[in-house]
């Protein structure tokens, strides 16, 4: 008998983790003076809720993010300087949220995989 | 299987079936996007039927208490009336007192036969010409009248027929209540606190009592800021509640400002990094001037608030 494949965003915890890593990764966010200028200007709630779904997608979860949406959702911020040491950053960020909430190295590197697969879309290029 | 009424449409659900699925499959249009009770984008709201808790995880307490709920993690058992989030329905009123409550702030209180409200929500207040502005609700539901505090807009066409015209016995329309800025009892050991700057007092003032009403025995912390001591009300009534009540204290803090006076001075910011820097396991609600109610959400969360536990309305005024 095979074992049954326990999906990555299973194996996180589901919807369940990610609503317990945005407030924490959130706030690492805004915490760290390589990224946190990027959302100064910006509402909280709507904020947080972009967040989450940015981690259900880097937790492997259901989406309905496109490569376009990726784009055009970053977009402004590639023409106010967004690049390479940003998306760095958000990355470190991301693994250090996880590792904060316990996860085991492994499962933190398929995420920060899923969230570097994104990084020509978010750079535009 | 339960019933689901959305609007003019209705659908059977099928075994097992989240109401955002049978309602699409019915062909109703609801916005939706991860299907994982993650993204938040199928909220909806019961009006009658209860939802299952699976179906409200990870939603603020206001908005549980309201029936707020994500469609597509909604599998019922019971037939369920649901609505999308904030359709409103308008009641008539009277206009029974104005008095000014410092230069530019009226306390305006209407009597209203049925009108059924939280503290700190708001409500539009429509006159006979279709004007209609919002004004948060500073009254709890038991007092006889509902309370607005109404600041002077320059040419503001609402708050200058309140203020010059005295409009009293006159009749006008209420659309509402809305908003998710109030208190919800359950934690009553959580220490509270409550930040507004101007009129952002009118909801504070209805959430504080609303709280002590219902025992809160948290310790409470209320901060009014004002550009000008004469912006400052409500002084006396604060101090009042604050002599009586061993849990709340209160705090004004005026920007322009020589002498301290009964207040301190410095920008309400600067008070909350010196006082209240952190706040792990508080529950903040922040009132008044939008941007400003952004800023400090953000230093509350910050210092270590929860963003579930933070409550705001941003006030935008228009002529």
């Amino acid at each position: 008998m095979s074992t049954p494949v326990v999906s990555l965003f299973d194996q996180l915890g589901g919807a369940a983790a990610v609503e317990a890593a945005v407030d924490n990764f959130y706030r690492r966010v805004l915490k760290d003076e390589r990224v946190a200028h990027f959302f100064d200007d910006v509402d909280m709630d709507r904020q947080r809720a972009k967040q989450k779904g940015f981690l259900t997608m880097a937790f492997g979860g259901p989406h309905n993010y496109s490569g376009k949406d990726m784009r055009q959702g970053h977009a402004h911020l590639v023409t106010r300087g967004l690049n390479d040491a940003h998306v760095d950053a958000i990355i470190e960020i991301l693994g250090a949220t996880l590792k904060d909430m316990g996860v085991a190295d492994e499962l933190i590197n398929q995420v920060a995989a899923i969230a570097e697969s994104t990084r020509g879309d978010v750079l535009n290029r | 299987m339960p019933a689901i009424r959305f609007g003019t449409h209705s659908c059977q659900l099928r075994e097992n079936e989240t109401v955002l699925d049978g309602l699409l499959r019915h062909g109703i249009p609801v916005s939706h996007a991860c299907k994982a009770g993650s993204c938040g984008s199928c909220l909806l709201r019961a009006e009658e039927g209860q939802v299952p808790a699976a179906a409200q995880a990870g939603l603020k307490d206001s908005w549980k208490a309201r029936g707020y709920f994500l469609a597509c993690q909604c599998r019922p058992d019971e037939d369920l009336l649901v609505a999308e989030v904030g359709s409103d329905a308008r009641t008539s009123a009277v206009i029974r007192s104005l008095d000014l409550l410092s230069e530019n702030v009226l306390r305006v209180r209407l009597q209203c036969a049925n009108f059924a409200y939280i503290p700190g929500q708001y409500v539009s207040l429509i006159r006979g010409n279709g004007l209609a502005r919002s004004y948060s609700i500073a009254s709890l539901p038991k007092e006889d009248a509902i309370e607005l505090h109404v600041r002077r807009v320059e040419g503001g066409q609402m708050s200058g027929w309140l203020f010059d015209e005295s409009p009293k016995d006159e009749e006008v329309q209420l659309q509402g209540p809305a908003g998710e800025c109030f208190y919800v009892p359950g934690k009553p050991q959580q220490p509270l606190l409550l930040v507004g700057t101007g009129t952002g007092l009118a909801p504070l003032y209805g959430i504080l009592r609303d709280a002590l009403r219902a025992g809160h025995t948290g310790p409470i912390h209320l901060i009014h800021g004002a550009l000008r001591p004469e912006g400052l009300y409500l002084c006396d009534e604060l101090r009042r509640l604050a002599a009586a009540h061993a849990n709340f204290s209160y705090t004004a803090s005026v920007v322009h400002a020589e002498a301290p006076g009964h207040y301190v001075v410095g920008p309400v910011a600067g008070l909350l990094a010196e006082r209240f820097a952190e706040l792990e396991g508080w529950r903040g609600f922040v009132c008044g001037d939008p941007a400003l109610v952004q800023a400090l959400k953000k230093k509350l969360f910050l210092a270590g608030m929860a963003s579930r536990e933070i409550y705001s309305d941003a006030f935008l005024f228009s002529a």
